[in-house]
């Protein structure tokens, strides 16, 4: 009697999770993984489809494009996301837009076989190459392949470098009288509870970077950012550090007067706010000068792996790198088409002004940096 | 049969949405990944870490704010079901006090911290800048994005969760138990000591523990408000499990989660000993 009871909960049980899992894949329709997607899913460049053009057939027979984590106000993705939607005629569907790295992972992993599982991800390089070594991306090599540097991709084309940008000072110029352009103005009195981060530097690149070049600012290297979170103490301890981690609406409302930021996502504001009646101004300051790039991969498990590969083609042809200098940021061919002349002239005068050549920092490094401020930040700013 | 038959719907939601998470963060708690090869292993690497340093001076965090806000929340909303229950012809009052409580109670979140933000927050707050503008004094030192900012914030809807769920503990003290009390010669202070007391303490401490277990959890409202500033298990654990910078820290948000489980079960067992002990004296 009790051995039937428990046979069947378990049946029960496994059928309500073969259920679950049923349920959630439900999205009847395009080919999921396996059957025709299957040459595309090994392609490693355009030449594997036999052309750009069997390439757009391809993506097109599959009709639709899976993206996670992109903010549409965030490097002008949300023009990206639409013009390539309209010139290929392919629907794209947006996963939790202010997803992180690591929920872009998860959810590769987490959705392995299903329809809606991602196609492409846009990580922090870290992540991109613990995607890699976890095996859960697929090589691949864009036509301007070799226009991108050697130290901003992966030899074999796992992941490869997309746009990047530096840390600046965005500031309401409506709210403060005078707006800070170095680091050293932020310990400023008059500053008091203005100066705000995007994010907490444990959890979010932009607000680490930001303390990374605090620290640059302050006697501190790629190879030591420890400088930053002393300053950042010194910040809080004069008052002038505001704990409200920045969203558009806080920057509009005047809550966060001062911004640490990539400079993309705080000159991407200014006309918004323009139109609000806010003045707007962005600085990269001039002693802590630190630049950063996010990286591109496809997922090895990508439900549409010829989609995938034609946004990466996209991204990366003049066309799709002009719509990230539009939105302030700096795409990664972008020394090249300045040198061809095919870089968008109005958007590239727009960038705010940068003095001084930015070093990037070596993984190790980056590792090494995050060790501290995990260590650090928490239990130093805290409380 | 048939009684574990009917029951088994019931057992089958406990494992599959109590039993099953809890077992994962079990042994995930346990595990390591290598943040070079990434390769992961068994270790006890992320217990030991949350026991210490940063994730500890969190949990203390949390156990403060969740138990001030708790006990201020329970004493605050026991008095105004009382004065409102209490309050003659208070049938119009007594329905608003309830619908409001209803709608407040499950006002949370990011909303929330926005609206707080938006009248008495540092920069932009309109009460704020009304004050700073009239008097030149803003609000007195107060501040918002601090432990008392937040224990404030959580009260707004602490308070009418504890009406809520007090109020019908309340209705449920029979006024002919005051009568006899009285016609037996007891004083008002006798018959709370000896009656109402005991009668409402398990509602009133269950409430309390109620209570201690959302400012506990809460999350989106710190988040939005106080960011890393103030030391909570909840942030840490965001900040362990969806990171853009560190990686390979998940085990250590999983071995977090595990101990606010741990945290909120050595409540529930002292709720379940301090009710046997109420109820001793009822039956």
């Amino acid at each position: 009697m009790r051995r039937s009871t428990l046979r069947t909960t378990i049946a029960v049980v496994t059928a309500g999770l073969t259920l679950t899992a049923c349920g959630s894949g439900g999205d009847a329709g395009s080919g999921s993984g396996g059957g025709d997607g299957s040459d595309a899913a090994t392609a490693t460049s355009v030449e594997d489809f036999g052309g750009m053009d069997a390439l757009v057939e391809a993506a097109q027979a599959e009709g639709e494009l899976n993206v996670i984590a992109l903010p549409p106000d965030w490097a002008n993705y949300g023009e990206m996301l639409e013009t390539f939607s309209e010139k290929y005629d392919i629907e794209i569907n947006s996963a939790s837009p202010d997803g992180s790295s690591q929920d872009e992972l998860n959810a590769v992993e987490s959705q392995k076989g299903q329809d809606r599982a991602p196609d492409v991800l846009d990580l922090g390089t870290a992540f991109a190459r613990q995607a890699q070594a976890q095996g859960l991306t697929a090589p691949y090599q864009v036509q301007t392949w070799g226009e991108i540097p050697e130290d901003q991709k992966d030899p074999e084309g796992h992941w490869y470098n997309d746009y990047g940008g530096y840390i600046s000072i965005g500031c309401n110029a409506s709210v403060v009288d005078e707006c800070p352009t170095t680091f050293a103005d932020l310990l400023d009195p008059q500053y008091a509870g203005q100066v705000a981060l995007n994010g907490n530097p444990t959890q979010a690149a932009a607000a680490f970077s930001g303390v990374w070049a605090a620290s640059l600012a302050n006697g501190g290297s790629l190879d030591e950012i420890g400088p930053g979170i002393d300053f950042f103490g010194r910040i809080k301890d004069v008052g002038n550090f505001n704990p409200v981690e920045i969203t558009p609406a806080t920057i509009q409302s005047g809550e966060t007067p001062i911004s640490i930021d990539w400079d993309y996502l705080n000159a991407g504001l200014t006309e918004t706010l323009a139109d609000q009646g806010v003045e707007w101004e962005v600085a990269v300051p001039s002693d802590g000068l630190f630049g950063s790039y996010y990286s591109q991969a496809i997922s090895k498990f990508a439900p549409h792996p010829a989609a995938a590969r034609l946004w990466q083609e996209f991204l990366y042809s003049d066309e799709g790198q002009n719509i990230w200098l539009n939105g302030g940021a700096r795409p990664v061919r972008l020394p090249a088409m300045e040198e061809a002349g095919t870089a968008d002239a109005d958007a590239l005068a727009a960038l705010p002004e940068v003095q001084g050549t930015a070093k990037f920092p070596t993984e190790e490094q980056q590792t090494a940096a995050q060790a501290v401020v995990a260590e650090r930040w928490n239990a130093e700013m805290s409380g | 049969m048939l009684v574990v038959l009917g029951a088994l719907p019931f057992l089958l939601y406990i494992a599959v949405f109590l039993v099953l998470p809890i077992g994962v963060l079990a042994v995930e708690a346990f595990r390591a990944t290598d943040p070079v090869t990434f390769e992961e292993t068994w270790s006890t690497a992320s217990v030991e870490a949350i026991t210490d340093g940063a994730y500890r001076r969190a949990y203390v965090g949390s156990l403060q704010l969740s138990l001030i806000t708790a006990v201020i929340g329970a004493a605050l909303g026991l008095a105004l079901a009382i004065a409102v229950l209490r309050a003659r012809r208070g049938r119009l009052l007594r329905r608003l006090v309830l619908t409001a409580s209803g709608v407040l109670a499950n006002f949370g979140g990011i909303p929330l911290a926005f609206a707080f933000i938006a009248t008495i927050g540092g920069n932009a707050g309109v009460v704020t800048a009304l004050l700073t503008d009239t008097l030149g004094l803003g609000l007195g030192g107060f501040s918002l994005y601090s432990m008392t900012g937040l224990a404030l914030v959580y009260l707004y809807f602490l308070i009418p969760l504890m009406v809520l769920t007090i109020i019908p503990a309340l209705e449920a003290l029979r006024p002919q138990w005051r009568e006899a009390a009285d016609n037996l010669g007891a004083t008002g202070w006798q018959y709370w000591r000896y009656v109402g007391g005991p009668v409402l303490l398990p509602p009133v401490l269950g409430a309390t523990m109620l209570l201690f277990a959302s400012a506990f959890a809460a999350y989106a409202t710190a988040r939005a408000l106080v960011g890393s500033s103030i030391p909570l298990v909840t942030l840490q654990i965001a900040d362990a499990l969806s990171s853009n910078v560190v990686v390979g820290s998940e085990n250590v948000g999983k071995a977090l989660a595990l101990g606010m489980v741990v945290l909120i079960g050595l409540v529930m067992v002292f709720y379940a000993w301090v009710q046997r002990r109420t109820q001793r004296w009822l039956t």
